[in-house]
């Protein structure tokens, strides 16, 4: 253990992560992650990540996903329980492809498509077939293994954007034939196919959404269990050595292509099994279910969580999903409400930093509303008399605060412009004014969201969503849980 | 290692290799072998091709023509992960590490080519697999102990770019020395390091022969440093090679000063 007399004795670790020490190694590289947990996000997943073993997580995680069925409603357990579980399992596949192997596959998605194809074949009156899953289940995984190898053969040569080009051809090009170029009606057309088996237990058939949620549930962790153990052996430690350095890798005795083509086909397995739980717990499959914005979603649940990061899928997926759903157009709109101010407030608390100013700023968007719509009564009843979507107990106060007009149709219009221009300046002007600036910005947000996105969901979400993820990217690129990557230093 | 009696055949051997990129000739005619046991210095000014050498041992230029040899088995046509599998690890000159994993990881990567758990194996965490991650494990902690107090401790735990450069220069041996090689190939390892750590180096260098059992081939410029660990020298200028020798023959031939200072600097020497 040592090499001579003269070298000099390492110093210790720095036990305070805080204290300046400009010239040391760690306190230099560490920088970002210093300017990160100023977020208050970081801390949490370094805290995790350093305190919590990951069978601790996986027997929370599972612990809580278990009781999920006993005090949720059916219709409940439908979106929030098992949609949730089927976007940990495509994200845990992806996370494969993208988050270890650094390979930009955009035709994830039709693989999903590809194994919930084929478990409908197989198991509906469509051929009338009807194959216990134990037969057919394995058989699909195999052959969008298969289908997977034969998408990552362009890997061998693409890199990036590239190979990310090629994938989103072979996604587009599955969408289009299962919807129209297929021979002798094999797909179904645009109508897809029906009346898919529920999966069977050997010979015992999963029909209540509680016993296809654990089903799936304990498929989940089964998966969580070997995906783990995997990237902690020789092919997992290769897939990422080939994600920084795939020339260092090669050199280091690690067969780059085969490794690629093996985590192409991997990420694939994972994707076909998704599929064939995926279809028969909807019993119908349609193209639209394996459209770009599924694939989207997918990769924001990858990112979200933090890309390679297991722990960070399972919460991407929860915190995506859940607020998706929240949000869905059948939904009563106080949760979109809520889930509004409730961003705005975290908004403020993170961005506006002296705590006095931020309560100045809470409190002055109060006062000038409730000043605003004394003003805007006094002048005429049409400007404040206008109907506030939907009930409960917030609809009461924001129709004594917001403006909300009837007639006056180019009022929500010009509000909106007018917010834009404040949120620009917002963003260049600094000091008092900023402060003075907010005041109205504020309530200015509030007037656009009641007079414009509160009755239309289906486009409120994907704007809340939209700005959700820009505004956790630019804070945390690496995502949630992820660790911060480096490229050169 | 047989250190005591000459082997029959050198362990590696180039014969007459050439590579040309256009018009530019970057190995021309190229003779070069190493002994078993031997430490081999690679010389030569800036652009002399020496790091073409190692990029055409390790598979990853193909010789236009010539015949490359290792323990007598013909290399050319081998991707470079079968190269390093049977013996042949190298660092870069440019600093190739997995920077976004740990120092231990970096090294455990590279013991890849020598084992041979499956997949299947490592998802069911079955005995081989579980066997081979502890002796990856071990094996990792042996070559990083290698480099005594410089990389132990809580450095095992730290991601790669956390490192200052001459520690990723040590790292960079480490995983090279992973891989289980017989002969190392070394692209100045010596490059950005203060004169302490060049003399450590040195000296580290002498153990992996007679510690590790290692044979090596390494490009330097530091001269202190190739005056240190040399068997035998070998400079080279536009891919021809110009002189081999002991140290001083090479130093002080004179087509070597001349590839070095030019032919004013070669004449007033």
């Amino acid at each position: 253990m040592q090499t001579g007399g003269d070298i000099p004795e390492v110093p210790g670790r720095p036990d305070e992560r805080d204290r300046r020490r400009v010239g040391v190694d760690e306190w230099v590289a560490s920088h970002d992650e210093r300017l990160a947990d100023r977020a208050g996000f970081g801390k949490l997943g370094r805290w995790i990540d350093a305190r919590v073993p990951p069978w601790a997580r996986l027997l929370i995680f599972a612990a809580f996903a278990a009781t999920l069925p006993l005090w949720m409603s059916r219709g409940d357990l439908f979106v929030y329980g098992i949609f949730t579980l089927i976007y940990i399992l495509l994200g845990l596949g992806l996370n494969v492809v993208v988050g270890y192997a650094g390979l930009l596959d955009l035709g994830y998605v039709a693989l999903f498509g590809f194994g919930a194809y084929f478990y409908a074949l197989l198991d509906s009156p469509k051929y009338g077939l009807h194959w216990p899953s134990a037969v057919s289940i394995p058989i699909v995984v195999a052959s969008t293994a298969l289908l997977g190898l034969i998408l990552g053969v362009p890997s061998r040569r693409l890199l990036g954007d590239y190979l990310a080009i090629v994938t989103l051809f072979f996604g587009q090009a599955f969408v289009v034939f299962v919807n129209a170029a297929n021979p002798r009606n094999l797909t179904g057309g645009p109508n897809g196919l029906a009346d898919i088996d529920p999966n069977d237990l050997f010979g015992y058939e999963l029909v209540t959404r509680k016993q296809q949620y654990w089903f799936i549930l304990g498929v989940v962790l089964l998966v969580l269990i070997g995906l783990y153990f995997l990237s902690e052996s020789r092919t997992g430690r290769a897939w990422r050595a080939l994600r920084e350095d795939p020339l260092a890798a090669e050199a280091m005795s690690m067969p780059v292509n085969r490794l690629k083509l093996l985590a192409f086909a991997f990420g694939a397995a994972i994707a076909g099994l998704t599929g064939c739980l995926f279809a028969a717990v909807l019993t119908a499959v349609t193209s639209g279910n394996f459209a770009l914005p599924i694939l989207i979603t997918i990769y924001a649940v990858v990112i979200l969580g933090g890309i390679g990061s297991l722990t960070g899928v399972v919460i991407g997926a929860i915190v995506i999903n859940v607020s998706f759903q929240f949000l869905a157009p059948e939904n009563s709109q106080t949760n979109a409400r809520i889930l509004f101010y409730g961003a705005v407030i975290l908004l403020l608390a993170l961005g506006v930093k002296p705590l006095w100013r931020l309560a100045l700023v809470l409190a002055g968007a109060v006062v000038f509303g409730l000043v605003a719509h004394a003003i805007a009564s006094g002048i005429s009843e049409s400007w404040t008399n206008g109907v506030v979507v939907e009930g409960g107990r917030l609809a009461h106060v924001i129709s004594e605060w917001v403006i909300i007009p009837t007639g006056h149709q180019r009022f929500a219009n010009a509000a909106y412009l007018a917010l834009i221009v404040l949120v620009l300046a917002v963003t260049r002007i600094r000091g008092w004014l900023q402060t003075a600036l907010l005041i109205p910005t504020v309530y200015l947000t509030a007037v656009v969201w009641e007079t414009s996105f509160v009755e239309e969901p289906a486009v409120a979400r994907w704007i809340l969503f939209g700005a959700l993820l820009v505004f956790l990217m630019t804070v945390r690129p690496q995502g949630l849980l992820g660790t911060p990557r480096v490229e050169i230093v | 290692m047989s250190e005591t009696e000459a082997p029959a055949r050198p362990l590696l051997e180039l014969k007459q290799v050439t590579k040309t990129f256009g018009g530019l000739t970057v190995a021309d005619h190229l003779d070069l072998e190493v002994n078993e046991g031997e430490i081999v210095s690679l010389i030569g000014p800036n652009g002399a091709g020496k790091t073409t050498a190692f990029n055409l041992i390790t598979g990853l230029y193909r010789p236009d023509s010539g015949e490359i040899r290792f323990e007598g088995r013909d290399l050319v046509g081998l991707p470079p992960h079968k190269i390093t599998q049977l013996g042949i690890a190298r660092t870069f000159q440019t600093l190739r590490l997995f920077l976004n994993m740990t120092v231990k990881e970096n090294v455990m990567a590279a013991a890849y080519g020598h084992t041979r758990s499956t997949v299947f194996e490592s998802i069911f965490r079955l005995p081989r697999a579980r066997r081979e991650e502890r002796e990856i494990a071990a094996l990792a902690e042996e070559k990083l102990a290698f480099f005594g107090q410089r990389l132990a401790g809580y450095r095992h735990q730290q991601q790669a770019y956390n490192l200052s450069y001459a520690n990723r220069r040590r790292l960079e041996i480490a995983r090279a020395m992973g891989t289980n090689p017989k002969l190392l190939l070394l692209d100045e390892p010596a490059a950005g390091m203060n004169p302490n750590e060049t003399l450590e180096l040195t000296e580290l260098i002498g153990r992996l022969r007679t510690e590790g059992g290692y044979t090596v081939l390494v490009i330097e410029h530091d001269m202190h440093v190739v005056e240190g660990i040399s068997d035998r020298v070998v400079a080279l200028d536009h891919g021809v090679k110009i002189a081999e020798g002991s140290y001083d023959e090479v130093a002080t031939n004179e087509l070597v000063i001349e590839a070095y200072l030019g032919l004013e600097g070669a004449a007033s020497a």
